[in-house]
């Protein structure tokens, strides 16, 4: 989006509307993902927006041991790596998200535990080695055979059950986060004046061929 | 808050929803000194405290995910849920059932849709139409002048249809569809399925110092410009600026208290703060506390002159419950990947719908539903996109699956059935001889069951939803329900549309109330929620409640005036 665009657009989607009974810095908090999701997409301007800024790296999880939180930060960036338009889960904050869910879910805890389990004992069968000692091309060869349920050996149903809870939990983390958000391009959480409808350039899109 | 005990008011209300709230709005403008009982605690959607409009899911650690007093997620403005601690209900073997209750002042208005349709003409009459329930002993004509009060009070927008049996009220402007509401409503209009602007009550215009919706999808989470319909912003808190009204949170309400001559003389509830048990006076008492909590107060209200309990001499108190039927079907556009980004927040609900659109003489169950639909580029938050493997990539991880997201966000639309339910005589709440909740109240046990003509129109639901989808050029992932898992028909009381158990009649021989909702053998009784309704119709149940309830408000004012209350 061109920079008069882009200016264009938010002016008009920041039109509050007049007599409107709400705090203006509410409405400016609310609004403030807009403009990033309307600015042109870059994992670097992304990460920096990270929805734990502070500290991430003397973060301590209550949730998880050290080897188990090594091997889940592994594991999310493989789910959800870094590329050209956003950062990765990691980036994001993935991690400390699951954490606090973990701390409020004891089933959670179970299948995640468990889950983890699983990876390295699956690693430790095939290559004697636990998920993160494995190379890149081991660790894909695990993730192959779990990812695509409908194509997975029936033996293992408990890594394939992991890995969609796990696909599942780091898309919840990183999609409601800054990151994702503005990755994403959603532009909505804003009071708009008056309600126009579908946009023209969306209406045409919808009626196409 | 605390009221000397000698004071006797002109109206005890127990509820602070729907019912309950109409019921003091019209009281206390008319001058009546009325106390209101409300089992949970104090809530002002207006205050940023309580409401959580406008918050970005990152603003919370849980990113907007359930937790054990918000089931529905922690920034759903309604407080409480399927199960309350410390207050059970127990089903009978067999029974399937899901009972919401709200525990907040509003009651559940804090949580609903907002879908405000008025019961037809049709609706009023099903047995002298085809034979099955009962009829109600008034007609859309005698609450037709209170429906439109109610649109004018509260305000509800829509579009004039002249259907004839989903009557068009007093509209404000209907929002134009999004964009994927276009392809389902061009779907329709191809299929021959009536699909028209949805009926919320959503204002779109300024309304009796309202300011007008500002289109941030987020109505569930308590709307801070009160530009939507919920029991407090609309009706407590004006009632409560007459001066007439007193508030007592936190009250649960144990039983109607009656005198010698059988009359009601107040209530007993329980504090909940400090566990003690108080009661308030009154000259008339109006339960509007919720269809199943009303009738479970009714017969718990025994006493010698009331045996079976309060307006329980016929022994219908509990019976007739219905719930909305309902079933959900969700499928995979492939025209909608890709989607173009902009703003489809809209309102907090669906801006179409499609109300009944055929003759139930040629299918082969006796009542109709209306379909709601969803879907859209709404608030990612905790949740977003479960279930990537149903997609066609099978699921995958890294950056094709990060790819797979942004394509197919938006591309899903899902469509629920919402239909009548025919009272049955296996579908009943009783006292429970056994349990009591935590504070020494006997508890409700429910027993439920379907029949052919529940099953056999959800049936058609799920055939229908799957015919639009597959219409709108999508798939389904899921089967179709078989016959053994009901066709996915919902439990009982999933839908929270449950009423009856207090009907209303012309003979206290089958009913519990008069057709003024004013309790058999009791004349200073009145029930002002869904409890009344002799039938459920195709329709979402506020609209008529605040319409009752407005109509029982009015006939107390007037008997009060010429001296016989």
């Amino acid at each position: 989006m061109s920079e008069m665009n882009r200016r264009d657009a938010l002016q008009h989607l920041l039109a509050v509307p007049a007599g409107m009974v709400i705090a203006p810095e509410v409405v400016e908090r609310a609004a403030a993902h807009v403009e990033a999701a309307l600015a042109p997409a870059t994992p670097e301007a992304s990460s920096e927006q990270g929805a734990q800024p502070a500290g991430r790296a003397a973060y301590s999880p209550k949730q998880f041991t050290t080897d188990e939180w090594r091997l889940l930060r592994v594991l999310v960036d493989y789910v959800i790596p870094r590329d050209v338009r956003s950062g990765s889960a990691t980036d994001a904050g993935v991690p400390e998200f699951m954490d606090f869910m973990l701390g409020e879910s004891a089933g959670m805890r179970t299948w995640m535990k468990n889950g983890l389990g699983w990876m390295n004992a699956e690693c430790r069968a095939r290559f004697g080695k636990g998920f993160v000692s494995c190379t890149d091309t081991q660790r894909r060869v695990v993730l192959d055979a779990i990812a695509y349920p409908k194509k997975a050996a029936p033996e293992l149903k408990p890594g394939v059950d992991f890995f969609n809870n796990l696909r599942n939990l780091t898309a919840s983390g990183f999609f409601s986060s800054r990151v994702g958000i503005r990755d994403l391009g959603y532009i909505g959480n804003v009071p708009v004046a008056k309600w126009e409808g579908t946009p023209p350039q969306v209406m045409a899109w919808v009626k196409r061929g | 808050m605390t009221q000397p005990r000698s004071t006797t008011y002109d109206v005890a209300i127990v509820g602070s929803g729907a019912g309950g709230g109409m019921a003091a709005y019209q009281l206390t403008k008319a001058g009546a000194k009325v106390v209101m009982l409300e089992a949970g605690s104090w809530w002002d959607n207006a205050d940023p405290t309580y409401s959580a409009m406008l918050k970005m899911p990152y603003d919370s650690p849980r990113r907007g995910a359930s937790t054990p007093d918000r089931p529905f997620g922690e920034w759903d403005a309604c407080i409480g849920g399927w199960t309350i601690p410390g207050e059970p209900y127990t089903k009978a073997e067999g029974t399937k059932f899901d009972w919401w209750r709200g525990r907040m002042l509003g009651g559940r208005t804090n949580h609903w849709g907002r879908i405000s349709l008025r019961f037809g003409p049709d609706d009023f009459r099903r047995k002298s139409l085809d034979g099955m329930g009962d009829d109600w002993p008034i007609g859309y004509d005698d609450l037709k002048p209170w429906y439109d009060e109610v649109d004018r009070l509260i305000g509800i927008f829509g579009s004039l249809e002249n259907l004839p049996n989903d009557p068009d009220g007093i509209f404000h402007p209907a929002p134009a569809p999004r964009y994927y509401e276009h392809v389902v409503k061009d779907t329709c209009d191809t299929m021959g399925v009536t699909c028209i602007p949805a009926r919320l009550s959503v204002i779109t215009k300024p309304l009796n110092g309202r300011s007008p919706c500002h289109y941030c999808g987020q109505c569930n989470r308590g709307c801070m410009t009160n530009s939507n319909f919920s029991s407090p912003n609309v009706l407590i808190f004006p009632a409560m600026k007459t001066g007439n009204l007193t508030l007592i949170t936190d009250a649960m309400a144990r039983e109607v208290l009656t005198g010698p001559d059988g009359r009601a003389t107040g209530v007993a509830y329980v504090d909940k703060k400090t566990g003690e048990d108080r009661e308030v006076r009154a000259r008339i008492v109006v339960l509007a506390a919720s269809a199943l909590e009303s009738a479970r107060l009714l017969l718990n209200s025994k006493s010698s002159r009331h045996p079976n309990g309060l307006a329980n001499a016929s022994g219908v108190v509990g019976r007739y419950i219905t719930d909305t039927t309902g079933t959900d079907v969700a499928g995979f556009i492939p025209r909608l990947v890709d989607v173009p980004r902009h703003n489809a927040d809209g309102v907090g609900g669906g801006h179409i719908y499609m109300p009944w659109w055929l003759d139930n003489k040629k299918l082969d169950f006796p009542r109709g539903y209306h379909i709601e639909v969803w879907g859209g580029l709404g608030m990612p938050s905790y949740g977003f996109m479960g279930g990537i493997q149903s997609y066609p990539e099978g699921g995958g991880y890294g950056a094709d699956l990060k790819q797979q997201y942004r394509r197919y966000w938006g591309a899903t639309v899902g469509f629920s059935g919402r239909g009548e339910m025919i009272p049955n005589d296996k579908s009943f709440v009783e006292i429970d001889p056994v349990v009591k909740d935590r504070f020494g109240i006997p508890v409700l046990r429910v027993h439920w069951e379907w029949r052919d003509a529940e099953y056999l129109q959800v049936k058609h639901m799920q055939e229908t939803f799957r015919a639009i989808i597959a219409e709108m050029g999508g798939e389904v992932w899921s089967a179709m329900p078989t016959r053994e898992q009901g066709y996915g028909i919902a439990n009982g009381g999933a839908i929270i549309h449950e009423l009856g158990g207090v009907r209303m009649g012309r003979s206290d021989r089958d009913s519990a109330l008069n057709a003024n909702c004013q309790a058999w053998g009791c004349d200073n009784l009145f029930v002002a929620d869904g409890g009344p309704f002799v039938s459920q119709a195709d329709k979402n149940p506020t609209w008529t409640i605040l319409a009752l309830s407005m109509r029982t408000s009015d006939h107390i004012i007037r008997q009060r005036r010429a001296g016989a209350l």
